[in-house]
């Protein structure tokens, strides 16, 4: 019985530990006034130079949201939010134009550092491009050159739209149409900037590209817009991590992220989210509400998502593919964990319209705390699709006895050609696999964090090496102490 | 504007008193507050969250005739007989269209500590024991339910004595015969005492294959301490019956329930069960399968709440859809926060055999505990190639392959049968089931 306590105190520990990232950088920022109105929208349009058809779509989606209500059907408990109180518009005040690395403001740069994100000249030599994204403005992309030369764009959103504007209009709302869904359409009427990525034609993407993203000025949200774009037979792999300091109120997180992949052409994109998840007692965090869908337009092309989440006070995400093609393949790999009083509702659908296309959903949910914890998944067949396969496994951990972890997959087949497989497993860490550890010596707080590592195992395996090695960091700082 | 429920409450506004004076004060009772249930609501329609294929709205929307005036419908009690089970005696008792109707062999057989009877007799006869259950386990804030409530004028009513031991299964067979559309409220109250044992086994048939029937039907049963209750549901009535039921089940400490819905032959029917595990130490059952073909329509919803721990449940649900069926499952498990060494497992599978056949799924958990046992599994494709292929190598023909291969598929569902007489009935009503010689109800049509 003592052991047993000790341990659930030890999982206690482990399982509150505090948020590293929750700095506050004094960067100088231009915000703009609280509230939303056409108005308001103009002025951000104006602020960042936009051509009129932009405009013309922000308020075209301004409009279709003022008639949307806020959706309550995940099962989340949301307070009330005032759209009106929040300020749309938060970006670092830049100098004209930063040439180098030099003219950009020490700060930022000491934030970036601190991030551990390798924005300086010599970090480029661990060669990673990376596109950070602070309070909705993009700061500063490396590797640009390089990655020219091979006639791969990767750029802040705002510099896209100035720079290849063709490029962006044909995609920008072509997987997430400003009609999807509630927070989409605030997205589309005030997104600030974001990424852009264009593959072209049989290109390899050499290097990973990487966004991060930080809200940094408070009583702000963030709405960030990522477009990639990987042509026939091009491969990229895209990382994307997010931070945010601690402060007592609320912050929303609205983002979209579009891909589009074409013939034979592969996008892997991966997420390390650890967002501000509020305090024990469940103040202040980010309301991560974002809408992330791919397009497999092609044959023969593949989309693969991988996120591990560990912040944010509530998260509402469904990275989704719509297989298009035929023998498309999509895959969705997730570690989702929650403590204290985090909420998340988050899974994926999978929308088989090509012939032959497959998918795999693999999702792991850690409860900890009062956390709740849910996996919403959709795999749907057309009639049309023929000879197409989905394996979903979701597995769930509870480490408390306070904690929530559910499972709602949906399952639509129309076709009868198709197989499609959903196994959901929920329990809590067995107290053999504990007590078989410590018979070999391995103390309670190194065998639980032995338990989880393995468990998230099948999903960190599928991040990119310098980003799983970051993953792993994170969900160790997460379940602190849990980890030998 | 007017959604179906309207044309219900002016219906009941209309006829309150004819509608009263066909049933008892006990049911009378609850009239008031299932209206103001109502009030506002709409019946769920397609696409709502738990309704994604059916909509009860559009099927509850068209005119039937409801026997408010309780004319004297004559049926043919006798035919009833054929509905019999071979190789097994039951005590039967029939619901004509709405009207309870004990048979002669029931009132004859019917062992003492055993009560069958109308359950509008019974609320005049009992009626503290009635209220106790009646409307106490459907809620009435399921519009289906405060639907059934409004207009209901008579049912079921089953009561088994503390320790008493039924041999024999009871049978109900609900019997729609009328030569104008019908709809017909139906509600069986079944009150299992502490230590009792129950096995009823529903049968649902339509006389008329070319009238429109709808039945929206509740069940309500409580399971006192120790008590075990089977209820083996077959529904075999035709593309123009549309069923709407709904069984609610309540368990106390160490009781056993055990849910078996089969849906051979059917127009539309949408089938909840919602089973709350009060008491420790609970086994609960639920069992379905379903064989579409035509345009048969077939969504099953099961809910059970884990209220108390220690307890187990067990949840298996087949389909194989044909043509232009549809088939639904949606099954939630909910473990509250207190409800520790829970084990609770679910388990779908089905199988599309054509191109235009589809199917919906959802199995869901929602587990608020650490000390759990959970999982939920569903699949949906085809029949084995390899083991088709492999047959045919044996000399079996193709047919007759696929044939083999959807009885076996069914076959663990058939198990779950405790009677064995029911368990052989429905491997023989599978395999003709599936073998197309099944097009109707088969006793009905004297084939047997």
């Amino acid at each position: 019985m003592k052991d047993n306590d000790k341990t659930n105190d030890i999982i206690t520990d482990a399982t509150s530990g505090d948020y590293k990232y929750g700095f506050v950088s004094d960067i100088d920022t231009d915000i703009i006034p609280v509230g939303l109105n056409e108005d308001v929208i103009r002025l951000i349009s104006a602020k960042k130079h936009e051509p009129q058809w932009l405009l013309d779509f922000r308020l075209e989606a301004y409009r279709y949201w003022l008639t949307l209500e806020m959706p309550h059907w995940a099962h989340l408990d949301i307070p009330d939010i005032d759209y009106q109180a929040i300020s749309y518009y938060a970006a670092p005040r830049k100098k004209e134009g930063p040439k180098s690395i030099d003219e950009v403001d020490p700060e930022l740069i000491d934030t970036f550092n601190r991030l551990g994100i390798p924005l300086e000249e010599q970090k480029q030599l661990s060669g990673m491009a990376v596109d950070a994204v602070m309070d909705s403005s993009s700061v500063k992309t490396t590797h640009r050159e390089k990655l020219a030369s091979l006639g791969i764009i990767f750029c802040s959103f705002s510099e896209a739209v100035k720079d290849y504007p063709d490029l962006v209009r044909k995609y920008l709302g072509s997987v997430v149409s400003y009609r999807d869904n509630f927070f989409a359409a605030l997205n589309s009427a005030v997104f600030s900037d974001g990424s852009f990525v264009y593959i072209p034609k049989g290109v390899r993407c050499p290097m990973e590209l990487s966004t991060y993203f930080r809200i940094n000025a408070s009583g702000t949200g963030q709405f960030e817009r990522t477009l990639i774009v990987a042509d026939d037979d091009a491969y990229v792999s895209y990382l994307e991590g997010c931070t945010a300091p601690q402060r007592d109120e609320n912050q929303l997180h609205a983002a979209i992220v579009e891909i589009i992949v074409e013939e034979r052409a592969e996008v892997k994109y991966s997420t390390v989210q650890n967002w501000y998840a509020g305090d024990k007692d469940g103040r202040g965090g980010i309301y991560n509400f974002v809408t992330k869908r791919g397009l497999c337009r092609g044959d023969f092309s593949k989309l693969s998502w991988t996120q591990v989440e560990t912040g944010s006070a509530i998260t509402w995400k469904y990275p989704s593919c719509i297989l298009k093609g035929d023998n498309s393949v999509g895959e969705f790999y997730s570690v989702a964990v929650t403590r204290n009083r985090q909420q998340a509702d988050t899974g994926t659908k999978m929308i088989h319209i090509g012939r032959n296309s497959r998918s795999t959903i693999v999702s792991k949910g850690i409860s900890a705390g009062e956390s709740q914890n849910s996996y919403r998944g959709l795999v749907k067949v057309v009639p049309a699709a023929d000879g197409c396969r989905n394996y979903t496994q979701c597995d769930s951990l509870l480490l408390s006895s306070r904690c929530g972890a559910h499972t709602f997959p949906y399952i639509d087949v129309k076709n009868p050609t198709a197989v499609v497989e959903h196994e959901a497993t929920t329990s809590k860490i067995s107290e053999e696999q504990l007590f078989y550890c410590n018979q070999r010596g391995i103390p309670s707080e190194e065998a639980v964090g032995l338990i989880v590592n393995g468990y998230a195992k099948e999903v960190m395996n599928k991040l990119p090496m310098e980003f799983a090695v970051e993953a792993q960091k994170l969900l160790q700082i997460t379940l602190e102490g849990s980890v030998g | 504007m007017k959604t179906s429920i309207d044309q219900y409450i002016d219906l009941y506004r209309d006829n309150r008193d004819a509608i009263d004076a066909g049933s008892a004060p006990v049911i009378n009772a609850l009239r008031p507050s299932a209206l103001d249930a109502l009030k506002g609501r709409r019946l769920p329609v397609k696409g709502d969250e738990g309704y994604e294929i059916s909509s009860i709205d559009d099927i509850l929307a068209p005119d039937y005739g409801l026997n408010i005036a309780r004319l004297n419908i004559p049926v043919d009690v006798a035919e009833s007989f054929r509905c019999d089970v071979p190789n097994m005696s039951s005590l039967m008792g029939v619901v004509a269209n709405d009207k309870f109707v004990a048979t002669k062999s029931l009132l004859r057989n019917i062992p003492d500590g055993v009560t069958v009877m109308s359950l509008a007799e019974a609320a005049s006869r009992f009626p503290d024991n009635v209220a106790k259950i009646y409307g106490k386990i459907a809620p009435l804030d399921n519009p289906m339910v405060a639907l059934n409530s409004l207009l209901l004028q008579d049912g079921v009513y089953i009561h088994v004595d503390k320790g008493v031991h039924l041999d024999q299964p009871l049978q109900i067979v609900n019997i729609f015969q009328s030569e104008v559309p019908l709809l017909a409220m139906r509600r069986i109250v079944v009150d299992v005492d502490d230590d009792a044992d129950l096995r009823l086994l529903l049968c649902d048939h339509s006389h008329n294959a070319d009238i429109n029937y709808l039945g929206l039907q509740i069940v309500e049963a409580r399971l006192g301490k120790g008590a075990r209750l089977d209820i083996y549901d077959i529904e075999e009535s035709t593309p123009a019956t549309h069923r709407i039921s709904l069984a609610f089940v309540h368990q106390t400490d160490n009781s056993a329930f055990l849910g078996n819905t089969t849906t051979l032959l059917n127009g539309f029917s949408r089938n909840n069960y919602t089973v709350d595990i009060v008491g420790e130490h609970c086994s609960t059952g639920l069992y379905g399968m379903a064989i579409g073909s035509r345009n048969q329509h077939i969504d099953n919803s099961t809910v059970i709440n884990h209220r108390a721990g220690r307890s187990s449940s067990n949840q298996l649900f087949r389909y194989v859809l044909d043509d232009e069926a549809r088939g639904a499952f949606e099954g939630l498990i909910e473990v509250f926060p207190n409800a520790k060494f829970t084990e609770a497992f679910q388990t779908n599978n089905n199988i599309l055999a054509s191109q235009s056949a589809l199917m919906h799924t959802k199995p869901q958990l929602i587990i608020n505990n650490d000390d759990v046992k959970c999982s939920h599994g569903a699949t949906t494709g085809q029949l084995n190639n390899e083991a088709l292929f492999y047959m045919q190598t044996r000399g079996i023909p193709r047919d007759m392959a696929r044939t083999m291969l959807m009885q076996a598929f069914m076959v663990d569902v058939i198990d779950t049968v405790a009677l064995e007489a029911v368990r052989d009935r429905l491997r023989h009503l599978v395999e003709k089931r599936f073998d197309g010689t099944l097009c109707a109800c088969e006793s009905c049509r004297k084939l047997l």
